[in-house]
């Protein structure tokens, strides 16, 4: 089935603000351009020829978080971790929160944030672990 | 007046465009029955896990969605089905973290958890069929066995 305008199945932008990732993600995210949007991440940060200072992940816009996009949500922040990157969820609906722990996920390990701009002073606060700043 | 009710509808689950639009579709039938945003959320959550299962372990399906009555009550109802293995070992396949498939098994015990009504109907060989059932309700949704 394809055509359905509220459904999006493009590739999600990574956006580089400053030395930080923002992504924003919106409405509904098809499987595949979930497990796009994971590689995506991890070849920005090791490709980046000035270290990524964080990574911001907007959830502003997402209506549902099931247990597939929070295992791809999980696995990028352990990835950029690995890549030396703080990862932050930032804006999750009260909504999906509620949800989620009923779900059973819980997402420890996750560092959130209320709003993007949060975020970006939790990251601004903390610098990644190449100590910059 | 009646709110316009919500028709009956069968979709394939064949593909992530179509889980895709499916959580579209219950979000919209869900909206118009007058779900608040939170049961709203967990009935589309819900549907998500249970419809990627078809897709994934189930070899593909599809979905009836209908609009039951009970008395005053308005419900929405989803059945998801499959023809493919079917489940074994159900209580095993319901434990949270369980998965034969490279996911995190919280599907199938979380979508349990997330609906008042869980009606799991499965035979190895033949398939599954996985039915849940969401009254329209005040917040917040009573939990089944909680009134
Ligand atoms: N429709 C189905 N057909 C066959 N097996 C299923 C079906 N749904 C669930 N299962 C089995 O139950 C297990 C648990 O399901 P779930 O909790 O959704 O975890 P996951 O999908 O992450 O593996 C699956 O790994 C699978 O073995
Ligand atoms: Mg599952």
């Amino acid at each position: 089935m394809t055509d359905f305008p509220a459904v999006h199945p493009e590739p999600v932008p990574v956006l580089a603000l400053g030395d930080i990732l923002l992504v924003t993600l919106r409405g509904d995210l098809y499987d595949g351009a979930a497990e796009q949007l994971q590689y995506d991440i991890t070849q920005r940060i090791a490709n980046s020829p000035v270290p990524v200072g964080g990574v911001v992940i907007d959830l502003s816009g997402v209506e549902i978080v099931d247990s597939f996009l929070g295992r791809i949500l999980a696995e990028i922040a352990a990835s950029a971790r690995l890549l030396a990157t703080r990862t932050i969820l930032a804006g999750m609906r009260p909504a999906v929160a509620i949800t989620l722990v009923e779900l059973g996920l819980t997402l420890p390990g996750l560092a959130t944030a209320l709003d993007v701009d949060r975020a970006l002073a939790m990251l601004h606060r903390a610098p990644s672990v190449e100590g910059g700043a | 007046m009646h709110a316009p009710l919500t028709p009956t509808a069968r979709l394939p689950i064949g593909s992530d465009a179509d889980l895709a639009w499916l959580r579209q579709h219950v979000r919209q039938c869900a909206a118009d029955l007058g779900f608040g945003l939170v049961q709203q959320t967990k009935l589309v959550t819900a549907a998500s896990e249970l419809a990627r299962n078809t897709l994934v372990h189930g070899g593909g399906g599809h979905v009836e969605i209908t609009t039951p009555t009970d008395g005053a009550r308005r419900g929405l109802r989803l059945s998801f089905v499959d023809s493919g293995p079917g489940i074994r070992d159900v209580d095993l396949a319901l434990t949270d973290g369980y998965t034969t498939g490279g996911g995190l098994g919280m599907g199938l015990s979380g979508a349990k958890r997330l609906v008042q009504d869980f009606v799991l109907d499965t035979r190895p060989g033949l398939g599954t069929t996985v039915t849940i059932t969401e009254w329209v309700s005040g917040f917040p949704a009573p939990r089944p066995g909680a009134r």
